[in-house]
């Protein structure tokens, strides 16, 4: 079990010259639990992620990580502390798998220091750990998009950091690379502690793999809580402007929702609890 | 995937890992080994061979600092300084380069094309004939007018972030502004000075002395260190902006850094030789292709930038009859690989 730390934002305000995208935001990360960030798009999702980590500076407020600003913090101290996976990494030509999954050791070693047998241990460990081991030497364009984000988390693994945002881990995945995914970063929670903190696009997937879910609408929390509180039909309403059913799913306990489109669809009591 | 995340890897894992990295790190190193043995080889010939032979003794001799009869002026003064400006401008060329085309992630934005070089020339050409300037100001000319240029094309391109193909086709444009400017300033000139009006234009090593030699190899043992200190950070923003950041690299300040050095390098080359076409182009591509993507771009660019100089020079003075200078022999070959660059990339899709 790794120490548990703590990340909040406070009246938290960022956004792109003049436009808040968020404002006037306060969040407790919850130490060593999964926290997913569901909302439409454009909510300010992404770039609430992009504030905690410090991508973004803030307009006004603060982001506070174990009592300090992280925007005053040295940026490979953070980077040993602090994890983010971006949306859409770029993977240089040609890179191999073992060589990327390296680059996440980059805060651990000085200006000048040389590749050590822990740096080896790491990126071995986050291979491992992935089931990516096979792949090492293999260039990155010759990778499935499933294998590719496998190795991207692998990366971060190697950073070996006690927290870890992630945003939109599973995005282009198909549904068995999804659960892959999230059961790797469930694993990752529960056995070193890691707290993690994701956006997520997919509801039902947010509420059967996090402990905390907040959902945001126009750059502010709309609600927080654990997945049974938040994921309601009222929530789905504001949120995302949808009429919806929810159900319990049966395999995982969790609430469950399921759209009302215009179409397909049987009528308020049909197939109910 | 593994339920545990936690557990020590297998030790033949680690082994794996390793020897994937010892064996990449091998590869580099036989071949960055044998292009400097061709540097070598190659600068030698180039002090030996001219209008008098001489043998490798007497060139060693000459190195050497001994009063070899004959050898002492014509290698020593003549030839020297001519290959050591090669083997400097084609290293600082290469890596001011591939420092602009790394950090950009596209082989187009290279100096030369998106033009920093042109307006190091075309400050130096004006410094020269306008103002009257000499050696070092005519360098610190260049150099202020190369990052003013750098800073306009940043700035003109910035919209929310700068986008690659933006950036270039500013940087293109700008060029040609430049470029006609070099040339209304050697319309002015006078009618001997054509070799000096080449070099501007082109790039020579045509008459290269000690005194255009010693600034730039000043500034390459300066700029150069500091572009190696920065060489992993560089590697890391290949990763993209966000993911270099939230590995602990300050992006903003590596990146001034970078340009500072790389256009120093570019500038101070410049106006020693003038803006040898398409080897800041060149260099770092061709090093990708023969050391493999692995590791830092930079040593590997800056001695395929020297050797590209050193052949160039010396078919430019003794494979074609007339005494062509160096930067006719390098635009011919990069000229062709431009257009191979622009199809390929229209191919496959990719942006330029």
């Amino acid at each position: 079990m790794t120490e548990s730390h703590t990340l909040e934002a406070a009246d938290l305000s960022v956004g792109y010259r003049d436009r808040h995208v968020i404002s006037g935001l306060d969040l407790t990360v919850r130490p060593g639990r999964i926290t997913a960030i569901v909302g439409a798009n454009a909510c300010g999702k992404s770039t609430l992620l992009r504030a905690l980590s410090r991508l973004l500076s803030p307009q006004q407020g603060r982001v506070v990580l174990d009592g300090r600003q992280v925007h005053r913090m040295p940026a490979k101290q953070l980077a040993r502390t602090l994890g983010l996976l971006p949306q859409s990494p770029i993977a240089p030509d040609g890179i191999t798998v073992a060589d990327l999954v390296g680059r996440g050791r980059n805060p651990h070693r000085r200006a000048l220091s040389r590749w050590s047998s822990e740096d080896d241990e790491a990126v071995a460990a986050a291979l491992e750990a992935t089931d990516a081991l096979e792949l090492a030497d293999r260039a990155i364009d010759e990778l499935s998009g499933g294998q590719r984000q496998k190795v991207w988390i692998a990366m971060v693994l190697a950073q070996r950091t006690d927290l870890l945002l992630l945003d939109e881990p599973t995005t282009f995945l198909d549904v068995a690379h999804q659960v892959e995914v999230l059961d790797l970063l469930a694993d990752l929670n529960r056995d070193r502690g890691t707290t993690i903190v994701m956006v997520l696009h997919d509801l039902n997937l947010a509420a059967r793999y996090a402990d905390h879910l907040v959902a945001m609408a126009g750059g502010a929390i709309q609600i927080e809580g654990r997945p049974e509180d938040v994921l309601t039909v009222d929530t789905v309403r504001t949120v995302f402007g949808l009429e919806s059913r929810i159900v319990t799913d049966p395999t995982s306990g969790r609430p469950l929702m399921l759209p009302l489109g215009r179409h397909h669809t049987l009528g308020p009591d049909a197939g109910g609890e | 995937m593994t339920d545990v995340v936690s557990r020590r890897p297998e030790a033949r894992s680690i082994e794996r890992v390793r020897t994937a990295r010892l064996s990449r790190r091998r590869r580099r190193r036989v071949t960055l080994g044998a292009i400097t043995a061709a540097i070598v080889v190659l600068a030698g010939v180039s002090l030996m061979v001219g209008h008098t032979f001489y043998a490798p003794d007497e060139v060693w001799g000459v190195i050497l600092g001994r009063d070899v009869p004959g050898a002492s002026f014509t290698v020593g003064e003549l030839r020297l300084p001519r290959v050591v400006l090669a083997v400097v401008c084609g290293a600082s060329f290469g890596l001011g380069g591939v420092t602009f085309q790394t950090m950009l992630r596209n082989p187009l934005a290279s100096p030369d094309i998106i033009g920093i070089s042109s307006g190091a020339s075309a400050a130096a050409a004006f410094g020269i004939v306008v103002l009257g300037l000499d050696g070092g100001q005519v360098s610190l000319f260049a150099i202020v007018a190369g990052l003013v240029v750098a800073a306009a094309i940043y700035l003109l391109s910035f919209r929310g972030g700068v986008a690659g193909t933006r950036l270039i086709l500013i940087g293109i444009g700008m060029a040609a502004v430049l470029d006609a400017l070099t040339n209304y300033v050697l319309q002015r000139a006078a009618q001997w000075e054509l070799e000096t009006a080449m070099r501007w234009l082109t790039g020579s090593l045509n008459g290269s002395s000690w005194s255009d030699a010693v600034p730039a190899l000043l500034a390459l043992a300066v700029a150069g260190p500091v572009l190696l200190l920065c060489a992993r950070d560089l590697g890391m923003l290949r990763l993209g902006d966000d993911t270099a950041a939230a590995l602990g690299v300050r992006t903003e300040a590596v990146r001034i850094v970078l340009i500072i050095a790389a256009v120093s390098l570019i500038a101070f080359a410049t106006s020693a030789a003038g803006p040898i076409a398409f080897v800041a182009f060149l260099a770092g591509p061709i090093a990708a292709r023969v050391v493999g993507p692995h590791g830092s771009p930079l040593i590997p660019a800056a001695l395929v930038g020297a050797l590209l100089v050193v052949v160039a020079d010396l078919v430019g003075q003794f494979a074609l009859g007339t005494r062509y200078p160096v930067g006719v022999v390098t635009g011919a070959l990069g000229a062709p690989y431009l257009v191979y660059l622009i199809i390929r990339s229209n191919r496959t899709g990719a942006s330029l």
